[in-house]
């Protein structure tokens, strides 16, 4: 007997029965279908203005950090002045996305720039985030072709693009945004603040072997973005 | 690992008298408390949240055969592999199979409690394959040569000294005289040590949190992210992960990361929580080759459908341990089990028996703080009860207590001579003691005697002052 067989006969021995019949099978196959939404909880319930102001909220008490832009054309700039208020070196791997292949980086000139997925030697890594999340602050980072997974991990400071109308209440939402925009991916990473450890004597250092710095840039106005839409 | 815990009763005894480890006892507790309770206040529906975890569980186990079935249809259709594996052997064998095919001199190594369960270190050492362990805590027990001695904070026992000492001992390439200024600089070091291992590594191993038969994806929960690199730089990784780990979809999953993280670490949620679904994808830049996942049994099969099956909810946050008065007073390494605490008390005589493990059942106070921690309700005092009858039925437990429960049921069923028994004796204890106040040492309590004294008794039993109150 194969070891899923075993596996399968004792549990179905355990629970007094055979195999399922085919309609409660059907039954079950449909409430994964449907896959329904449990308690949510209230604080991630919000109007689109508070999710940003949640979402900012709980980055920073995380050990994060966040900064406003008006437009994805201010981000050349922003990151250079980031960088060098941070005294980090002005070079950065970043997300082939169409969002950063179509800036004009030349609004910043001292940055060196490589587009690609992230290498051991890089020191910053910018990302283009999927959805962000209220509820506890957390960024949905899905990998793709335009969104390598090495950008979230390798780099000692992940910066992370997401547009204010990304930021949703809670993570159900998020992920019926990834369910509609295609199959599972391959990684979905959710990141509440930088890299950490407490298993030296029970105190919190940054940068265990992720980033030591997360910078969330929130592009755009949730209102005025969802009233054009 | 090597099961100890036969030698509880030493291994406590030699915890409590551990000077450093009594110290590392002292400076976690109070933090364990502090943190849960500090989340789980500002969750006004924690307790809701709890109960419907408990629920989806539940759920769960009673169609464990078609979720199972589910999951793997899933991980196929996503590219990935399963290999069922009914004992630890077989798990081990198919691990190294899929290394050696890969042609692996070394493999990385996310935190996975069942890869301590089924000796995956010691085994691929024996067969020329290099495991390391990559979560900082695992990291410097592999270099001490030690086991875990709690589920989620591996080297919580250790304190600053030990970090220093096993480093300047591993790390022999770096200045002997070099300072550790503070904890950063350990942390640091580490970091540098094992980023060249990730980047080497031919295969990765994680276990998962959470199998979801929606997607065919595993979970894993870390706050460093070593478990991520681990799965997503070398060309192969291997998720290995137990059968109960299944939860319906993705929905249920996102319900069980609620209670999970606020009741480990305090945290509302933790730095990284990784879905993985099958291997890199046409067009992907990074991420492993091959994904497979090693689904292991090793007894929880036997578990459902038994009073057992309570157990096979839990997620493994370690609330229980974190809250409990023996591990806090004790530690993990006393257990001499993989799994220390109250739901290592319950899960470890199913794993090695109950003629091995039976003294863990008895381990415990029965004060029942681990149930009012547990985020998935497991009744942790009703299943030790459960082993401690087995034990009793089986013939396992010292005679000189089947003796003691023996001679006190046979007052106890027989009231009236339990009361002239009980009366006769106190007023002897009342007597001899009355001077004193206290006894320093009584026949057959020597144990109880030697940290404090016995008050004497004033002469009467509370039957014999309530009958009393009564009349008056």
């Amino acid at each position: 007997m194969s070891d899923k067989a075993a596996i399968l006969g004792a549990i179905r021995r355990g629970l007094r029965r055979g195999p399922l019949p085919a309609d409660q099978m059907a039954m079950l196959d449909s409430r994964t279908a449907a896959h329904p939404r449990h308690i949510i909880p209230a604080r991630g319930q919000l109007p689109p203005a508070g999710r940003v102001a949640l979402f900012m909220k709980y980055i920073e008490r995380d050990y994060g950090s966040s900064a406003r832009l008006p437009d994805m054309a201010a981000i050349p700039a922003a990151i250079a002045a980031y960088l060098a208020g941070q005294n980090l070196p002005a070079a950065l791997a970043y997300a082939p996305h169409p969002d950063f292949l179509a800036l004009d980086w030349s609004t910043a000139p001292m940055l060196r720039i490589r587009a690609g997925e992230a290498i051991g030697s890089d020191m910053v890594a910018l990302q283009r985030g999927f959805a962000g999340i209220a509820e506890t602050g957390t960024l949905m980072l899905p990998s793709g072709s335009t969104t390598p997974t090495t950008l979230n991990l390798l780099a000692d400071t992940a910066i992370v693009v997401i547009q204010a109308r990304e930021i949703v209440g809670f993570y159900e939402e998020a992920f019926d945004l990834l369910r509609q925009a295609g199959p599972m991916p391959r990684n979905v990473m959710l990141v509440t603040g930088p890299s950490r450890s407490a298993d030296i004597e029970q105190t919190l250092e940054l940068g265990a072997h992720g980033p030591r710095q997360l910078h969330v840039l929130i592009i755009g106005d949730e209102e005025a973005t969802r009233q054009a839409a | 690992m090597l099961d100890t815990s036969q030698s509880f009763k030493e291994n406590a005894a030699g915890a409590m008298a551990n000077a450093g480890l009594q110290k590392a006892l002292a400076r976690a507790k109070p933090q364990f408390h502090a943190k849960r309770a500090y989340a789980v206040a500002a969750m006004p529906e924690f307790e809701q949240l709890r109960d419907e975890a408990k629920a989806i569980k539940d759920h769960t186990l009673s169609h464990l055969d078609h979720y199972l079935e589910r999951y793997e249809a899933a991980v196929l259709a996503s590219g990935g592999h399963v290999h069922w594996c009914k004992t630890a052997e077989d798990a081990r064998a198919t691990i190294l199979k899929i290394c050696r095919d890969a042609g692996a001199q070394t493999v990385t190594k996310g935190k996975s409690m069942v890869s301590e369960e089924i000796g995956l270190n010691e085994y691929l050492e024996r067969h020329q394959v290099t495991p390391v362990e990559t979560d900082l805590g695992e990291y410097i027990l592999q270099l001490r040569n030690e086991p875990p001695s709690h589920i989620i904070g591996p080297a919580f026992h250790l304190n600053r000294e030990d970090w220093e000492e096993s480093f300047r001992k591993a790390h022999t390439d770096l200045p002997a005289d070099r300072v550790f200024h503070e904890r950063r600089d350990i942390l640091t070091e580490a970091r540098i040590k094992l980023r060249e291992k990730f980047l080497a590594a031919d295969v990765g191993i994680t276990g998962a949190n959470f199998l979801i038969a929606e997607t065919g994806s595993s979970v894993i929960v870390t706050n460093e992210g070593n478990g991520d690199l681990t799965q997503t730089l070398p060309r192969i990784h291997i998720a290995l992960a137990t059968i109960e780990k299944i939860v319906p979809t993705i929905e249920d999953c996102l319900s069980l990361l609620r209670v999970l993280a606020r009741s480990a670490t305090g945290q509302d949620m933790s730095v990284y929580t990784t879905f993985s679904t099958g291997g890199r994808r046409p067009g992907d830049l990074d991420g492993p080759q091959e994904y497979h996942v090693v689904l292991l049994d090793n007894g929880r099969s036997n578990m459902v459908g038994t009073e057992f099956q309570d157990m096979l909810r839990c997620i493994k946050c370690s609330a229980c341990m974190n809250h409990c008065p023996v591990y806090g007073a004790v530690g993990g390494h006393a257990y001499g089990s993989v799994y220390p605490g109250p739901m290592g008390s319950v899960l470890t005589p199913m794993l090695v028996g109950v003629e091995q493990a039976g003294l863990l059942p008895n381990a415990s106070t029965f004060c029942g703080k681990c149930e009012s921690v547990c985020p998935v309700k497991i009744p942790l005092t009703g299943l030790m009860r459960h082993w401690r009858e087995r034990e009793f039925e089986r013939h396992l437990t010292p005679q000189t207590m089947r003796t003691g429960l023996g001679l006190w049921a046979f007052f106890a069923k027989r009231p009236a001579l339990y009361r002239v028994a009980t009366r006769l004796a106190m007023a002897a204890m009342g007597l001899i003691g009355r001077k004193r106040g206290s006894f320093s040492s009584l026949p057959l309590a020597g144990g109880w005697t030697k940290g404090r004294d016995m008050p004497a008794p004033e002469g009467e039993t509370f039957f014999a002052r309530y009958a009393r109150s009564q009349r008056s």
